[in-house]
């Protein structure tokens, strides 16, 4: 999967899921998994830490 | 065979973990992500693959807490429930509730606009601690200690505005050792506790790099933190509490959807095991 951003590759485990976070290695962006299906992978932009993001 | 649904906005290794205990307990576990997930005013719990009880677990606390406020709409019995998630969310309405039900909590002090706050803090005198009534991992959190200080808190405040800004929390500075107590409740009880001591600076957040290292659940902290799990009004809480060098362990705050992946490593008891057995149990009840 190459990264949308700098198309660097990014390593996706088998067993990742929807909904997970991926960070690419060289410029450092995050993504969501939002789809899976086998090796179709599709990803959108992480959101970003919110005001009221934890526990 | 019972279904568990795990709503998150954001899967971590907590989700994972919940999700995967729960297969191992024999139940189905269902993943919803509130973000993609729409519900009108005459949806029905049948529309949707929600299982029989959710366990609420979005990072996001006005997304989980609106999301938790449909579920129930629809019926559906949500740990947390929202009353308790509206509680624990908000610094001021959890600490007055602590208060309300007499269980030690430092001293705070309301106010409304930053003149209020000044007003306060001339009366109160340096220093105290601010913070936002929402937000988490000590976002916002600092020591007041001068007036600088407090000119440059408060003036950051009126600048961005928020309507939250306009709430100001301030407490006293607890004369504590560099470390905290976090203590997992789950339905009532303690199940596991940690200290997290600060990594330098005033901060005892794991979220900001604080070490965290066992704790065992004294009497004490057992007693504490039950009485302040009931007092939010149960489910599965993350009770933190101080240990001041005069009145002993004083409970500063109750989260609503604790994070546990870390201490989950170390602890005796297997805390997502816990947590969907708690799960399983309420929906028996």
């Amino acid at each position: 999967m190459n990264c949308p951003e700098c198309d660097a590759t990014i390593n996706i485990q088998d067993d990742a899921s929807v909904g997970e976070i991926v960070s690419c290695p060289d410029c450092g962006a995050d993504f969501e998994i939002a789809k899976k299906d086998g090796s179709n992978i599709e990803l959108k932009q992480a959101e970003t830490v919110g005001e009221d993001w934890g526990e | 065979m019972a279904k568990v649904c795990i709503v998150f906005d954001r899967l971590r290794t907590e989700e994972k973990m919940l999700q995967k205990t729960a297969s191992e307990l024999g139940c189905d576990a269902v993943m919803l992500d509130a973000k993609i997930t729409q519900i009108n005013t005459d949806s029905r719990r049948e529309d949707y693959d929600i299982g029989d009880i959710v366990l609420e677990r979005c990072v996001s606390y006005f997304r989980g807490l609106h999301f938790t406020a449909c579920l129930e709409f629809l019926d559906m019995p949500v740990l947390n429930m929202f009353e308790v998630a509206n509680i624990c969310g908000n610094k001021m309405l959890m600490t007055m509730r602590l208060k309300k039900n007499n269980i030690p909590t430092p001293k705070t002090y309301f106010s409304f606009s930053s003149d209020g706050a000044v007003k306060n803090l001339e009366k109160v005198g340096f220093p105290l601690v601010i913070k936002p009534v929402i937000g988490s991992w000590g976002r916002g959190v600092m020591p007041i200690r001068d007036r600088d200080t407090m000119e440059a808190a408060f003036e950051i405040r009126d600048i961005t505005d928020s309507p939250h800004d306009r709430i100001y929390y301030l407490q006293e500075l607890v004369k504590r050792p560099p470390r905290d107590i976090r203590v997992i409740t789950i339905g009532d009880e303690a199940v596991a506790a940690m200290y997290r001591k600060s990594s330098g600076g005033f901060k005892t957040n794991i979220a900001l790099g604080a070490d965290p290292e066992i704790c065992e659940i004294t009497k004490d902290i057992e007693d504490m933190a039950t009485k302040a799990s009931k007092a939010m009004g149960g489910g599965i809480l993350g009770v933190d509490m101080m240990e001041d060098q005069d009145r002993g362990l004083v409970v500063h705050e109750v989260n609503n959807t604790v994070e546990f992946k870390g201490l989950a490593r170390v602890a005796k008891r297997d805390i997502p095991k816990e947590m969907i057995k708690f799960a399983l149990d309420y929906i028996r009840k």
